[in-house]
């Protein structure tokens, strides 16, 4: 076929942003992970929490894991409303879910969509029908346990008009899987008055590559909001999720990211304001402790009456890293409100200084300014992610 | 009395420049001392100085507080030493909860009930000084002191800013910082004070033993406070 022959030569493009991977080097992650039927009892439970994925999933609406390229586990039973499959299953009962497949999200876009798309990638599938509520939120784990391979996931999620959602995705590493490659190609369709809340937390090893393809497409009337966090050493690790919004929708980004030493990060996102009314927020906040921060932020104003801002914030607390800050605007009429701010640099002394003259000792001050800095201009911050960023920064010894 | 804070010839310099020229000042335990002085002539560089901020540089001298030499010591273990201080002018600090670093500063688990009192129970989530006001930043500052419960105070002009209505509360807390009211009659703590005052007014909720005049980057005058206060109003630091 022509389209996947212009795949197949996407295998050899490589991504927009962040270092080239050679994804030759890893082999193919196991279809035959096994199931985990319990997930309290399972052996992968404190990597899953460490991400936010709770075992005994009180407060949750349901899981789904995913061990390397297995569909490990899937709640049997969910609330009324709430559809969850692993994306192979559910292409064998919804004769329409083809249409969605491959239709947010180019599979020639990079060597990494085009991987996923020609090794037809199972992962999640999740459905809010129209005007249901979701109570409590739902939970994803991307696990992967074996050294040199790639995981390749392909995940479909569906919220349809009226209906709303929260979402947290927590993705991790075995230890002795480190020297590994995580590739996640999500396509989110949200109808007309919906509203989606997608966490994702994610905490891998000082030598996991990682490449995320996110993808929104809003109807009218839509918010999405948008909550990345990386609080551990990864080795290189490039996301640049897009989201399309239509008629008065609306988009939150809010990154919270730590590159320590040896780390290279390449974060941001982009969001195109198609509809008449639409509005975005770009939020980046990260702390670089010697690593490579790069911080993207890119809005595109296409209809008269938009508004949108974006922030890139950064601290750098060590020495031997770098990092970069990229926010861009792009206006292709007149009448845009588009904004943005950039600072990179130290904690100011006398901030620091003011908190120890309360008693704090250096340490404690820096660490309290950071998880400030990281958190508090966040509205509504899940309660896992501030949960998972007061630990990371308690271990990261900021004041060092 | 037993000494609380003892300088010796200190010299600092702030901003590239040479601030403090000498100061000699001997603080006793219980002690209300009140600072006077023109715009610039030293007075919150010194404070600084005790407090050990690195805004300002010690060049020459010691400080000595409580019988131990903290002249080169960290704030922070300054602050734990017993040593408070209210800025006039403190950092905003963008995503600290007030409510965090009061908790953080307290021994006393119960110390945000005490908010309301200082009428700060509705600041306690709010990012530290962003938008406060004067008389804002003044009953925050008290409130932490209040949960620090420091030995020594220094005050740098806590009625600054402060509008007729809110005066009454600072001077009053100020006031049981340094004095034991649960009993009917108010009974002065073991807390020693260095105040910074303009217009005195903090002097009427609290008594004070000394008052300084400091010019230049020196004291160059003690007496009564308040005879000294009449004294500037009537001629000014005669410059």
């Amino acid at each position: 076929m022509p389209y996947d022959e212009s795949v197949k030569e996407a295998l050899s493009k490589k991504g927009a942003y962040g270092k080239d991977i050679d994804i030759d080097d890893y082999e193919e992650g196991s279809k035959d992970s096994g199931t985990v039927t319990d997930l309290e009892s399972s052996e992968y439970r404190k990597y899953m929490e460490h991400v936010g994925v709770v075992a005994d999933e009180m407060n949750r609406s349901g899981t789904l894991m995913f061990l390397n390229n297995t569909a490990s586990h899937c709640s049997p039973k969910v609330q009324e409303g709430l559809e969850l499959l692993s994306l192979s299953k559910a292409l064998k009962v919804h004769e329409g879910l083809k249409d969605f497949m491959w239709n947010a999200m180019d599979p020639a876009k990079d060597k990494f969509t085009a991987k996923t798309y020609l090794e037809d990638a199972d992962g999640f599938f999740i459905r809010v029908k129209s005007g249901y509520h979701i109570k409590n939120p739902v939970q994803s784990c991307m696990l992967l346990s074996q050294n040199k391979t790639v995981q390749n996931i392909h995940n479909i999620l569906i919220v349809e008009d009226g209906a709303s959602l929260e979402m947290i995705t927590g993705c991790s590493t075995v230890r002795h899987a480190n020297d590994s490659l995580h590739v996640g190609v999500t396509e989110i369709y949200m109808g007309d008055n919906a509203n989606l809340t997608y966490s994702m937390i994610h905490s891998w090893g000082n030598k996991t590559s990682v490449r995320p393809r996110t993808k929104c497409v809003l109807g009218k009337g839509s918010n999405y909001t948008n909550n990345y966090v990386i609080m551990n050493p990864v080795g290189n690790l490039q996301s640049f999720p897009v989201a399309d919004l239509g008629e008065r929708s609306s988009a939150t980004y809010n990154t919270i990211c730590i590159a320590h030493e040896g780390s290279e990060i390449d974060t941001g996102g982009m969001v195109n304001l198609n509809g008449a009314g639409s509005r975005a927020e770009i939020m980046s906040r990260s702390v670089s402790m010697g690593g490579k921060m790069c911080a993207r932020g890119r809005l595109v104003g296409n209809v008269p009456g938009v508004k949108a801002h974006l922030e890139c914030r950064s601290i750098i607390l060590r020495d031997g890293g770098s990092t970069l800050a990229i926010p861009e605007l792009e206006a292709h009429v007149a009448d845009v409100e588009m904004t943005h701010e950039a600072a990179v640099g130290k904690i100011a002394r006398d901030q620091i200084e003011y908190l120890m003259s309360r008693g704090l000792d250096e340490d404690q001050a820096v660490s309290m300014i950071v998880r400030g800095f990281l958190s508090g201009s966040i509205n509504g911050l899940p309660e896992e992610l501030q949960r998972e960023m007061d630990a990371a920064i308690e271990q990261a010894n900021l004041g060092d | 009395m037993a000494e609380m804070l003892k300088i010796d010839n200190l010299h600092a310099d702030a901003g590239g420049r040479e601030i403090l020229r000498g100061v000699d000042l001997t603080v006793e335990k219980g002690e209300t001392c009140v600072l006077f002085g023109p715009n610039g002539s030293g007075k919150s560089t010194l404070l600084s100085a005790i407090m050990g901020y690195s805004t300002c540089r010690i060049t020459e001298g010691s400080i000595i507080f409580k019988g131990q030499d903290i002249t080169h010591l960290g704030v922070d273990e300054r602050a734990r030493l017993g040593i408070g201080m209210m800025m006039q002018r403190p950092p905003n600090i963008f995503g600290v909860k007030l409510g965090d670093l009061v908790k953080a500063a307290s021994r006393n688990p119960g110390i945000l009930d005490e908010a309301d009192n200082f009428k700060m129970g509705n600041f306690l989530e709010r990012d530290i000084n962003v938008g406060f006001s004067g008389g804002e930043i003044k009953r925050s500052e008290l409130l932490q002191l209040t949960a620090q419960s420091p030995e020594f105070l220094l005050l740098d002009e806590p009625e600054s800013g402060v509008d007729l209505e809110n005066i009454d509360l600072i001077g009053e807390k100020v006031k049981s910082l340094l004095y034991d009211e649960s009993g009917p009659v108010s009974v002065q703590k073991d807390v020693s004070s260095l105040i910074i005052t303009h217009t005195g007014q903090i002097l009427d909720y609290i008594g004070a033993d000394h008052g300084y005049i400091m010019k230049n980057g020196k004291i160059q005058f003690c007496g009564k406070p308040l005879d000294l206060l009449r004294d500037i109003r009537q001629n000014g630091y005669g410059e």
